[in-house]
């Protein structure tokens, strides 16, 4: 019999071991890679193609060619129409998405496992011989501008448009993934067939499959569907590659409001550009923000929510991509809350640099939720395939997942302190509100940050 | 299409306090989730006392008498994910912890199910009450299209009917709430008794039962709270319009439809998928593909306790009305009832059932994972192995009876339509209706 103790918190014991799931990396003759992933729980599987390519590569003047294509994809391949690859895909059960990144598109296709050749087989013909017919192409076109319309109304797109913008400016990088209403209208229907001959080429590709089956069985049927794709199109290059191309950094903080009168909250972003995914300060940056504003008992969190009950919830995080990545604070509070939420926000952001470091509680708090519920990200075949596209795409090493860990209980305070001071610079930050001007204008003075710049909505 | 469903194993036994204990073994990842339902909702609120079961559920996080501080940091350091969630019919709290930490998270799960109201103090209560006042400003007032469900509701169902409201409350009622109400309600509903305990994942059957009985076992019963019913009919076509902030015309169509889990449920889940779930189905098919009159449509069937809803929902493309969209959608019903649907979309349809029963068998904790549906299923159905018979309603259903469900409870003479339009665009609005407001 357990006798319980409530006069203290049960100990927690040591974590319990777990091996990261073996990725058996192949290379078809055609160039695809095709990583491959045991996963036995349930009979499923997942196959997960990435396509180098994302919004990223959005031709100048053609913000949201890549969503189209991505789109473009389920509209049609051969004989079938879109309503027949929807009905194919359904008498499967299979689930089909497609996710268009900054960098890389990601397919994903599950069903169950004994439905397994027909999936990769219908992924195989959507991705590699598409009809892209203009018909569908002028529909698919105009549900993104009607889409985008809707969305002017929605005051997180607006903020998430707007604050890209400011801290992009003119950069690949500089856009939502669906575009704006100028560029979707200058895109055309053979843009899409030379975005897609110049990206979908099996050279530039990862192919993940992680389900119920050894790791032959599963390379077998990516072989048998993918094997005969090959590189299409004029050879052209998939477009700029923007991770390369270097951002113009703000030199100056920014303060900007996109005016919304009556809203009944103001939805704030506050950040600049910051760094790679793959710097070496990666676990010290982990770190930081789950102290900063990465979980629920961050400083963040329990200024603006628990201790002043400004907002239902704010959170910071970086917007990791290949290229240099935007930090930023997120929330949404109380229209009257709005100036001092803002200072609160600014003054941890400052804290974080050093004049608070982040005590031994905090240290452990933060590196705990950040380590030992990581085996948890790995249960289904959707999540390891997403983990392992995620590899792929930063180029990073298969030990990556078994280091993670370890990695993040190295970090210091001392650590997070130094990566805060490097990486948040409170005097370039871009502070953008998007809320009722005229009820928040008379605070907002207080805040020392001079003058907002008004930006209209614009989608 | 069919497969046998992978059996759900539990175990469920009942502590002598009432507290139904259900055991769930998977080993794949070291973890376990520990998932808790209390039978209270919204539903079980009084008009002008709203939002109370909702704002429970956020105090509920914020201490208890032996661990009198905020819940999240002593699970979160032992690397648990953790969350809640308030309906018209239940609340439901979770964590998804280590292997290692399933002590500390029985202790502070039963520690706030037995020991909650001592560590509840005036400025918990007010901080939290005013969080609550920005989700709703952030989920509903906020967000276009957000007050629709309010302006439905209460168009659906009379002013008594426990699902006149909506689970956020009414911000006045929210604002008018006092301490010692907020007690009661916590000695009312939350009691082992009116609560059920799973938890699934990498722990030993026997173990769990021990654990189950050493953490909850001293806490008092309660009296178990009786069952709540109320009934609600539409007579006529009721025609509501709302004005928002919106680009685009919006219609919302809503009628009554059977309980969740009573005959006809299932029917109406698969009619929903007949008319538009998937670029197959007849409406997207129709007004979105084809005609273009549409930029989207759904449809769904809002499963409840003591009674559901069916509802349709279509936004107008720039330069079509709401009215040739709903000439349309009224062509198609009348189609489904007459002629039912066929065999390829039947099959179809049930394929696709199938296939998200087996997804759902993936994850052990969460809203949707094993727990929570081992939770359901004894809550709503006094059985967790109800898995297979809940699978088996949508095998056995036949083009007849979704025919025959469609043409009960899908009269186009009995129906709420709520048009939503951009403000001060009345003549978008369906004909003849009646400005409405929510707040």
């Amino acid at each position: 019999m357990i006798r319980v103790d409530r006069s203290r918190l049960p100990e927690v014991g040591a974590d319990p071991p777990f091996t990261f799931p073996a990725i058996v990396r192949n290379v078809l003759p055609n160039g695809l890679r095709v990583w491959t992933v045991e996963h036995h729980s349930v009979p499923i599987i997942t196959f997960s193609l990435q396509v180098d390519g994302g919004s990223g590569a959005d031709p100048s003047g053609l913000d949201g060619l890549a969503a189209i294509v991505a789109d473009m994809v389920d509209e049609g391949t051969g004989a079938l129409s879109a309503i027949d690859i929807s009905d194919a895909l359904a008498r499967i059960g299979a689930e089909y998405d497609a996710e268009v990144g900054a960098d890389a598109t990601l397919f994903s296709l599950t069903t169950l496992t004994r439905f397994a050749s027909r999936g990769a087989s219908l992924l195989a013909d959507m991705i590699v011989r598409p009809s892209l017919r203009e018909s569908d192409f002028t529909r698919v076109r105009q549900l993104r501008l009607d889409r985008l319309r809707q969305l002017k109304d929605v005051p997180s797109a607006v903020a998430e448009r707007t604050f890209l913008r400011l801290v992009y400016d003119e950069h690949p990088y500089g856009h939502l993934s669906i575009g704006s209403d100028s560029s979707l209208r200058q895109v055309s229907h053979s843009d899409v067939a030379s975005f897609h001959g110049g990206s979908f080429q099996p050279a530039r590709a990862t192919l993940v499959v992680c389900g119920d089956m050894s790791h032959d069985d599963l390379l077998r049927h990516a072989r048998d569907a993918f094997g005969n794709w090959v590189a299409a199109g004029d050879g052209a290059d998939g477009g700029a590659v923007a991770a390369d191309v270097e951002p113009r950094l703000a030199p100056l903080a920014t303060f900007a409001i996109v005016a919304r009168e009556g809203a009944a909250q103001s939805e704030l972003r506050i950040g600049h550009l910051a760094t790679r995914r793959v710097t070496p300060d990666y676990p010290s940056l982990v770190v930081m923000n789950a102290v900063l504003g990465g979980q629920f008992v961050s400083r963040i969190n329990l200024k603006l929510r628990e201790e002043k009950g400004y907002t239902y919830g704010a959170r910071t995080g970086f917007d990791w991509r290949r290229g240099v990545s935007p930090f930023a604070l997120q929330t949404s509070v109380h229209t009257g809350a709005t100036a001092d939420a803002i200072a609160d926000s600014l003054a941890e952001i400052q804290a974080v640099r050093g004049s608070r470091p982040p005590s031994d509680t905090e240290m452990q708090l933060a590196k705990a939720s950040l380590t030992r519920g990581y085996p948890r990200g790995f249960e289904t075949a959707q999540q390891v395939a997403r983990s392992v596209a995620q590899i792929a795409l930063y180029g990073l090493p298969d030990t990556y997942f078994a280091e993670f860990v370890p990695k993040v209980n190295a970090v210091t305070s001392a650590n997070v302190v130094d990566a805060a001071a490097r990486y948040l610079d409170p005097s370039k930050l871009t502070t953008l509100i998007v809320g009722d001007h005229s009820a928040i204008a008379e605070s907002l003075r207080g805040l020392g940050l001079g003058e907002p710049q008004v930006f209209p909505v614009e989608l | 299409m069919t497969f046998s469903a992978p059996n759900l194993l539990f175990t469920k036994r009942t502590l002598a306090n009432g507290l139904d204990v259900i055991v769930h073994e998977d080993h794949h990842v070291p973890i376990v989730a520990v998932n808790v339902w209390y039978h209270v909702g919204s539903k079980n609120e009084r008009p002008g006392r709203t939002g109370f079961a909702h704002l429970f559920e956020h105090l509920m996080f914020e201490g208890s008498e032996h661990h009198n501080a905020g819940y999240f940091p002593p699970l979160q350091q032992a690397g648990a994910l953790v969350n809640g969630s308030t309906n018209t019919d239940r609340t439901n709290y979770w964590e998804v912890v280590p292997t290692s930490a399933i002590d500390r998270a029985l202790w502070m799960e039963s520690d706030r199910m037995g020991y909650l109201l001592p560590a509840l103090t005036r400025e918990r209560f007010e901080n939290q009450r005013d969080v609550v006042l920005n989700e709703r400003r952030q989920s509903y007032e906020n967000r276009p299209y957000g007050m629709v469900m309010m302006a439905l509701s209460s168009a659906l169902y009379p002013p008594d009917h426990p699902y006149s409201w909506m689970t956020i409350g009414s911000a006045d009622d929210i604002r008018a709430m006092q301490l010692d109400d907020v007690q009661e309600f916590f000695r009312t509903y939350y009691r082992p008794s009116n609560a059920s305990l799973v938890l699934a994942g990498d722990i030993d059957t026997e173990r769990g039962f021990e654990l189950a009985e050493a953490y909850f076992g001293e806490i008092p019963a309660g009296v178990r709270p009786a069952p709540i019913s109320a009934a609600a009919a539409l007579r006529s076509e009721q025609r509501l319009v709302m004005e928002d902030r919106v680009e685009l015309p919006r219609v919302y169509m809503a009628w009554h439809s059977p309980a969740m889990f009573a005959p006809g449920d299932a029917e109406m889940d698969l009619v929903g998928d007949l008319l538009a779930n998937g670029k197959t189905s007849r409406l997207y098919r129709t007004l979105v593909y084809e005609l273009r009159m549409a930029l989207d449509v759904s449809a769904y069937q809002g499963s409840r306790e003591i009674g559901s809803f069916f509802m349709l929902v279509a936004t107008a493309a720039p330069g079509h009305t709401l009215a040739d969209i709903v000439a349309h959608i009224d062509r198609e019903l009348e189609q489904v009832v007459s002629d039912g649907p066929s065999v390829e979309e039947m099959e179809r349809s049930v394929a696709q059932a199938e296939a998200h029963f087996m997804y759902r068998l993936q994850t052990v904790g969460g809203f949707g994972g094993k727990s929570d549906q081992l939770n359901a299923y004894n809550v709503l159905r006094g059985n967790p192995g109800f898995f297979t018979e809940d699978l088996d309603r949508y095998r056995l259903a036949t083009p007849d009876s979704l025919r025959e469900a469609a043409r009960a409870y899908l009269p186009l003479n009995r129906r709420v339509m709520l048009s939503v339009i951009p403000r001060g665009q009345h003549a978008l609005a369906l004909d003849g209706s009646t400005a409405v407001t929510a707040s």
